[in-house]
């Protein structure tokens, strides 16, 4: 495919995504504005910091008058899991020029990143050679969703009802991009394991229960991983 | 809030991105495969840890309870991914059972 159309397939398998990233949008930019930040400041964060959750706790902490260094440490930590994404990405970006990789390295969110890498997984180099422009397309688009969405949530402030409940979206977009991962018992079990310790390590602080929870799925899904290829290699043995 | 903390914003900022950018930059040198095989855990893991609690607990206790409409509502948009892989209609599709389940609680 030529570079244009990957950039169009990347920006139309974004775009239902939009859905579940635009509430999460207006919920920071109200956050921000109850918080005191100047309506200014809370747009431009989107573009410099460009990371939801870690821009939600650095709006609350602001506003809460917690010191810059704690600040700045916990949205370091709230934004660990995109070093994971980052070397996900890795192996099928190494061949391009340094600007291509700090351009993706900027735009890759967890949004981005989801479809970014389903498409590396489903499609080959020798077939798809300018795949980047399809994870370029992407980003884009989720950068451009998430810039419309909080300077709207700053600018209407309050005036959503809450009571729609559309914040439950998110929930929904990550349900939407975890279920058909789930191909077999590792995978299953590190969903499942990951999903419980979150549960059990809600209230630690600094969003610490989040990476305790990732790591344990990782954990147990490699485990399980081994012990099932052990398995196979014995009853192979046996024959 | 009299000014901006526009600093913390950009060591903010500058951190996001050390953080996405490193492991991309030291892609030439090859991950260890240890690593490599962790990663394909990293989406099912990272992304449950985010929505399960938001299902088991939308007012931070643990709740598995019929008046849990986010929890049902939830149940049927993994059924919806499962069954469709197709993410706009799981998204619809929950936040209609939500709304749904909400409506039948307020008329209870």
């Amino acid at each position: 495919m030529t570079p244009r159309a990957e950039f169009l397939a990347g920006v139309r398998a974004e775009m239902p995504i939009l859905l579940g990233v635009f509430p999460f949008g207006l919920i920071y930019g109200f956050t921000a504005i109850q918080a005191g930040l100047p309506p200014l400041a809370a747009i431009l964060m989107s573009s410099i910091i460009f990371a939801g959750s870690a821009q939600l706790i650095t709006a609350r902490l602001i506003g809460s008058g917690t010191p810059g260094l704690v600040i700045a440490l916990t949205a370091a930590v709230v934004n660990l899991r995109h070093a994971l994404y980052g070397a996900s990405i890795a192996p099928y970006v190494k061949h391009l020029r340094p600007l291509w990789r700090v351009l993706i390295g900027y735009l890759l969110t967890d949004e981005a990143y989801a479809v970014a890498i389903a498409y590396y997984l489903k499609t080959d180099a020798e077939t798809h050679p300018n795949r980047h422009w399809y994870t370029l397309g992407a980003g884009v688009t989720l950068w451009a969703g998430w810039q419309f969405s909080s300077t709207f949530g700053v600018l209407v402030g309050g005036s959503v009802p809450p009571a729609l409940g559309l914040d439950f979206t998110l929930a929904l977009t990550f349900i939407a991009l975890t279920i058909p991962v789930l191909k077999d018992r590792p995978m299953l079990a590190a969903a499942v394991c990951a999903g419980a310790v979150a549960v059990l390590a809600n209230d630690l602080p600094f969003k610490l229960g989040l990476m305790a929870a990732a790591f344990t799925g990782i954990a147990v899904g490699m485990g399980l991983e081994t012990y099932a290829a052990r398995g196979q290699r014995a009853s192979e043995s046996a024959k | 809030m009299n000014d901006t903390p526009w600093l913390l914003f950009v060591v903010i900022g500058l951190l996001t991105f050390t953080i996405r950018f490193t492991p991309i930059a030291i892609a030439g040198r090859g991950l260890p495969p240890l690593l490599l095989r962790a990663l394909r855990y990293v989406p099912p893991a990272v992304l449950a840890a985010i929505f399960v609690p938001e299902l088991l607990m939308p007012k931070g206790a643990v709740d598995i309870s019929l008046a849990n409409g986010r929890l049902l509502a939830g149940i049927i948009a993994i059924g919806i991914a499962w069954r469709t892989k197709n993410v706009l209609l799981t998204v619809i599709a929950g936040m209609v059972a939500l709304w749904i389940l909400t409506l039948i609680s307020m008329a209870n």
